[in-house]
């Protein structure tokens, strides 16, 4: 399958079905993160039954230091 | 509260805001609350890196801190909205610092994209403060848009040169009844006092405690700085003029 994460093109196994199942992958997982799934805001309860699909495009932003 | 500044519900005792940027270890960031005395905070909002096992600068700012998340990054309106809201879903509340720029070079904002906007996120509830160029008739509109305080620039972010646009802020301090937040350029305390002694309402500062020597001894001459500044404002300066006026008598020398 495959996503664009924070718009690079990134090819995963079938085992990502969920938003939850991409956040607990090593390289997103206990992280604080606001999830955008094609432009819309996707809350925390909702991660576990937004099923993705090829092509999605995801954005994972958090906060960092800035005036 | 006496004295307190009313902003979007709130009631704040501190009128010096402080950003999180440049410092350089986020460990520092409640020691300079606390120096500063400060209740309100910026961040910025960025992409997460994967590679990178960056601690998130939320996990550094005590909790009664009001967070002010901007907008940096933005180049459009929808650019600035689309950012709100995903700081807003955050649960991090609802104020936000606009801020639309597309100049490289000075960081001087977009006022057009900035009131646009505003208008869209204030009718959405947020509590809006747009960083904006000193300009009386986009300071209105900003006004008419909702934004909950307008916030002029000194100076270029970063630049540390001061109340470049002084005359330009007294302008807006008059005429448009909102509270007037100076934001960027400030470097030094006295640049801060002389805002406040102007009427400015508050002012943000980040660069200038961020890359001193000594981040948390300049925090707390900000802070005094800030406060003095404001009561000096509130006690009312005396008349500005041309030639002496002697402060003691002119009658009754000893050998006249």
């Amino acid at each position: 399958m495959k996503l664009y994460i924070n718009g690079n093109e990134t090819r995963l196994g079938e085992a990502c079905g969920t938003l939850a199942d991409l956040l607990s992958r090593p390289e997103w997982k206990e992280r604080r993160m606001i999830v955008e799934l094609n432009g819309a805001i996707v809350g925390k309860e909702d991660y576990g039954h937004v099923t993705l699909a090829d092509g999605d495009r995801v954005e994972l932003v958090h906060f960092v230091g800035g005036g | 509260m006496k004295d307190a500044l009313h902003i979007g519900g709130k009631a704040l005792s501190s009128r010096l805001f402080i950003g999180t940027g440049k410092y350089s270890r986020n460990t520092l960031i409640p020691e300079v609350v606390a120096a500063s005395g400060s209740e309100v905070i910026t961040v910025a909002l960025r992409r997460v890196d994967p590679s990178s096992r960056e601690e998130n600068v939320l996990n550094h700012i005590p909790p009664h801190m009001t967070l002010l998340p901007n907008t940096s990054g933005a180049r459009t309106a929808e650019e600035a909205v689309r950012i709100a809201r995903l700081a807003r879903a955050a649960g991090m509340g609802n104020w936000v610092k606009i801020e639309v720029i597309n100049d490289q070079r000075y960081l001087l904002p977009d006022n057009l994209e900035t009131i646009r906007a505003t208008e869209i996120l204030a009718a959405e509830g947020f509590v809006v403060l747009p960083y904006m160029s000193p300009d009386l008739s986009a300071a209105l509109r900003l006004r008419d848009a909702g934004a909950a305080a307008v916030m002029p620039l000194g100076a270029p972010i970063g630049s540390n040169r001061g109340l470049r646009t002084k005359e330009l802020i007294g302008i807006l301090i008059e005429e448009t009844g909102l509270p007037i937040i100076v934001d960027a350029g400030i470097g030094r305390p006295s640049e801060a006092a002389e805002a406040m002694e102007m009427g400015a309402a508050a002012v943000l500062l980040n660069t200038a405690i961020a890359t001193a020597r000594d981040p948390l001894g300049m925090a707390e001459a900000f802070r005094g700085a800030v406060a003095a500044g404001r009561q000096a404002y509130l006690a009312g300066l005396g008349a500005v003029r041309q030639e002496a006026e002697a402060s003691s008598p002119l009658t009754g020398f000893l050998n006249v």
